[in-house]
């Protein structure tokens, strides 16, 4: 009996010790500082890359990957993960080691990266004037950049051409076009249910000149809300009116309003790049917003880029495939046929712009604000919908609601 | 097994105790006697096995070496050498069985509650993500900036044996090399396309090379002039240089953060924070532990005293409602498909079927059917109706009851169908000779006995009712939304979906995972109050046994 343990944990220890001796160089070389490891294995030659990406980019980067192996010598990985779970697992696993190099993202994540500590400053350089100004003043914060942005997306007014021939320079002139066509809905925008929708709403609710937090002169916004006072008010009394009267309702939620708008059942809907796919079969146009105020109406922008770790082993690596490699306009176009969304950089997005639907988002997005990256934001999400959305039903009065969003925001920033 | 492995010891001893006749023969004969009691294919297969979970074992413990995490290594350790103890030897049959049950209730159930319990003294959270070290490295990566208006310069890494230096082109054409120590002096260079390529005392540094010491490149910062207050040129890709200037310094000794610009002096508080004098703080903290803290900011915000006792009470009504509902029904339907019906089979495979739709879509697509204005419901089953099944506050609630009742009944459905298949006959003829008629026999025979074997599933049903979070979040996501609360909290919400709200787990706050799981073991302790009590009073039904 002895001799079977003896035996056996022999027998154990050899396999594990080759085991171990395996994983042992793979794990140098994965670091790539070591003279052996690196001569036994030539993909790690140049050290390895972890990028996160998700589905709709993972082509595009793939492609940009390629060219910098073959540059470099050095090894990308590409891990896939669905967008909206990349935020909280970029928080979670960087602090850990276990995070990635470099991961897609959108740049109102920038804050909350920042107050955690995960994300590291990227240098541009000379080549941020390459890019579209508004996607490098998205990814900065107290002046420092943060990421390569490589695509702006913002919402605008899409048209169907056969329903409605000219662009209407109204809300009034919208709804009455709208009334004109005979459709089933003279105007479509979504709402999700009971929680609204106040990134689509927005538009509507700067014409009224109550943005939703103070902006600072370099574009940035400060944590003081400026969506309350007489001007909320006015746009708060506003959506009461078109509820009533039926121009917004708060049940159609984007399938229905695009599976609405694809039927032809409406000549206007407000939405962004990513419901084209379903409009294919349809002769459109890309206008600015209607505003119903009397300032002009300014729709969010989006912006994506990429972030390097904070702790990332691979950081000159990383530094180096962002800042030379995916700023190119060869990856920037790659990027944007993969996702559909206008390229950030100047050259990609002129390039682009040839295309009339491109080149009308891009022209309402030149007049859009970034959306809010302070991590303050997430409070006003919370109440912010839901309120719209009662607004719209006729369940809450107008004034009052709004006036109750505003100081509950405040008591959940105070707190 | 082991039996054979003693018969075969015993044949051991006693060979080895006489006198061996010939060397060969004797070791001949072991290997005869030997593969049925220890080297047989069972032995080989086990071997196989452990030698599979050993290398997995050592690589675990490898990696966590790596990654130093000691308590994973420890963990790991000890359970690699228990599991090896318990495998090959032979007094512990019984651990053979039960071993691989206790790992995994190490690993996914005492490890889990002990983490919880550990992150609930904790302030982990938005802001305090990580360690102090990764909060100081990361402030200060933050608040080292570009010196305004200063060049770009093409950049090499070269090195004079040890030590790694740059050799920059400015913008003036001239080349200048430097390293950590000596600032940057003009040198007579080779350049090539605008990069310096040779300099005399200096080599220079092959991609290759640069990427193995990358870490050491990157930390580099070569000073511009003398005067400190020139900045420093730093790297990033090793390509091109950039002066930078740091705006926040962090002095080791005193530990303290002090803004170059301001000169405020941040000092490191309670909270895990760098804090001035005047209160402000640095924006990135680190974890620390709070005590008690979290336990009582949970119950001191008194924007939550309203909501939380309505939360409260519908979190008892819905738990207690969907028990019922459920048990009623499915013990209804039991019954009466105990009873042979033609086609019973069938009946009974349909009404499982609710129960074979993974919990989380059956919530969707109730939340689809149930919609005010395009719901099938109100659409089609009745001819066009508005009713606001999800959006007025008591309907919403009769809904949620009425989609796990449609959810949960089969369940009931199920485990009453087996034990009213269990009963014992003798006692029902019994009754029937005493007379009784079918209402009293089942009163008082069949109900009692069928509680007995049912009653700690309709407690572990409460208790998970009581955190049955996919069935809010998905079908009314809490709301609607109290009209007189100010916090993001509606008329469905129950517990764990109020947990998630207020620790911004939903994105309506920043995050706060200690608070949460704090408010979890909050709620941990009730639902284990009420197993308790319940499963001692069900003892007294036990009797009837």
């Amino acid at each position: 009996m002895r001799r079977s343990i003896l035996l056996a944990s022999a027998l154990v220890t050899t396999l594990a010790l080759s085991a171990c001796g395996g994983t042992d160089d793979a794990g140098e070389a994965a670091e790539g500082n070591t003279e052996e490891s690196a001569a036994e294995d030539t993909a790690a030659d140049g050290g390895a890359l972890t990028v996160w990406v998700d589905e709709t980019r993972q082509a595009a980067v793939e492609a940009a990957a390629e060219d910098f192996e073959a540059e470099t010598g050095a090894e990308v990985e590409l891990v896939l993960k669905p967008f909206e779970d990349i935020r909280a697992d970029f928080i979670a696993q960087v602090p850990t080691g276990e995070g990635p190099d470099v991961t897609v993202g959108a740049h109102d994540w920038l804050g909350e990266l920042i107050t955690n500590g995960v994300v590291a400053p990227v240098e541009l350089g000379d080549k941020a004037a390459e890019f579209e100004e508004v996607a490098v003043q998205a990814f900065t914060a107290d002046e420092q950049v943060y990421g390569l942005p490589y695509a702006i997306e913002n919402i605008a007014l899409i048209r169907n051409t056969e329903l409605a021939d000219s662009a209407p320079a109204t809300w009034d002139d919208a709804i009455a076009a709208g009334k004109d066509a005979g459709t089933k809905f003279p105007f479509l925008i979504q709402s999700d249910g009971e929680n609204g929708d106040p990134y689509t709403y927005y538009p509507f609710q700067t014409s009224f000149g109550a943005p939703v937090f103070e902006q600072n002169a370099d574009g940035s916004y400060s944590p003081e809300l400026a969506m309350g006072g007489e001007n909320g008010e006015a746009y708060a009394q506003w959506l009461a009116d078109q509820g009533e009267a039926g121009n917004l309702t708060i049940d159609t939620t984007y399938d229905i309003a695009v599976e609405a708008f694809a039927n032809g059942e409406s000549p206007f809907i407000v939405g962004g790049p990513w419901m084209l796919e379903q409009f294919s079969d349809l002769d459109l146009a890309i206008d600015p917003v209607p505003a119903p105020g009397d300032e002009p109406a300014q729709p969010f922008v989006g912006v994506q880029g990429f972030y390097v770790s904070a702790k990332s082993e691979n950081a000159l690596l990383a530094n180096d495939f962002l800042v030379n490699y995916l700023s190119t306009e060869e990856a920037q176009t790659a990027l944007f046929e993969a996702g559909g969304r206008p390229p950030a950089l100047t050259a990609a997005a002129d390039a682009a712009s040839s295309d009339p639907i491109v080149g009308g988002f891009r022209e309402v997005g030149a007049d859009a604000v970034p959306m809010p990256s302070i991590p303050e934001m997430g409070s006003v999400w919370a109440f912010w919908g839901v309120t719209e959305a009662g607004i719209i039903s006729g369940k809450a009065e107008p004034a009052e609601a709004w006036n109750k969003m505003i100081s509950d925001i405040e008591g959940a920033l105070d707190s | 097994m082991t039996d054979l492995q003693h018969v075969a010891d015993a044949r051991e001893t006693s060979g080895d105790a006489t006198p061996p006749p010939d060397e060969r023969r004797r070791r001949a004969a072991r290997r005869d006697e030997s593969p049925a009691g220890r080297y047989g294919p069972g032995f080989l297969v086990k071997l196989a096995l452990m030698a599979v979970i050993d290398a997995f074992g050592v690589y675990v413990v490898w990696s966590a070496w790596v990654a130093e995490s000691w308590v994973i290594l420890g963990a790991m350790v000890a359970m690699l050498a228990v599991a090896n103890w318990v495998y090959f030897s032979r007094r512990t049959v019984p651990m053979k069985y039960v071993l691989p049950g206790l790992v995994f209730l190490f690993t996914f159930q005492i490890f889990t509650i002990a983490y919880t319990g550990w992150v609930a003294f904790t302030n982990y959270g938005d802001g305090h993500n990580s360690t102090k070290d990764d909060a100081i490295t990361a402030l200060l990566a933050q608040n080292e900036r570009r010196v305004e208006g200063s060049p770009s310069l093409p950049l090499t890494v070269v090195t004079d044996g040890d030590d790694l230096g740059f050799a920059v082109v400015r913008p003036d054409g001239t080349t200048a090399v430097g390293d950590a120590d000596d600032a940057l002096a003009p040198v007579e260079a080779t350049v090539t396309d605008g990069q310096v390529t040779a300099v005399d005392g200096w080599e220079v540094l092959g991609r290759q090379e640069i990427l193995e010491r990358q870490g050491e490149v990157t930390d580099l910062r070569v000073p511009v002039s003398d005067d400190p207050n020139d900045g420093s040129v730093r790297t990033q890709d090793a390509r091109t240089g950039y002066t930078f200037k740091p705006t926040l310094v962090y002095d080791e000794a005193a530990d303290t953060m002090t803004d170059t610009v301001t000169g405020t002096v941040y000092a490191p508080n309670d909270d895990g924070q760098f804090e001035a004098a005047d209160g402000t703080t640095l924006q990135v903290g680190w974890r620390v532990f709070v005590g008690f803290d979290n336990f009582t900011t949970a119950f001191s915000d008194s924007r939550y005293a309203g909501p939380f006792f309505q939360v409260v009470v519908w979190t008892f009504v819905f738990a207690f409602a969907s028990v019922a509902t459920t048990f009623l029904l499915g013990m209804f339907l039991a019954t009466v498909f105990n009873a042979p019906i033609r086609g019973r089979k069938l009946y009974r495979t349909l009404l499982i079927l609710p129960y074979a739709i993974p919990g989380f879509v059956a919530p969707l697509l109730w939340s689809g059917l149930l919609n005010r204005s395009f719901g099938f419901v109100n659409q089609v089953l009745l001819g066009g109706a508005a009713i606001p099944w999800l959006t007025d506050p008591w309907l919403a609630k009769f809904s949620i009851i009425a989609v796990n009742l449609w959810l949960g009944f089969p369940y009931m459905f199920l485990i009453c169908t087996g034990a009213l298949q269990s009963l014992p006959t003798d006692v029902m003829e019994a009754a029937k000779i005493d007379g009784a008629g079918r209402l009293r026999t089942w009163r008082s025979v069949t109900m009692p006995l069928l509680l007995v074997s049912t009653t700690p599933l309709l407690i572990s049903s409460f208790a998970f009712n009581f955190n049955n979070f996919a069935l809010i979040y998905m079908l009314t996501g809490g709301g609607p939304r109290f009209d007189d609360a100010s916090v993001p909290l509606g008329h469905t919400d129950i517990l764990i979906t109020m947990v998630y709200s207020v620790a911004g787990l939903d994105g309506s706050a920043p995050k706060n995972f200690g608070l949460a799981s704090a408010l979890s073991i909050v709620i941990f302790v009730i639902i284990a109050t009420i197993s308790a009590i319940a499963f001692k009073r069900t003892r007294s039904l036990e009797e009837i046994n």
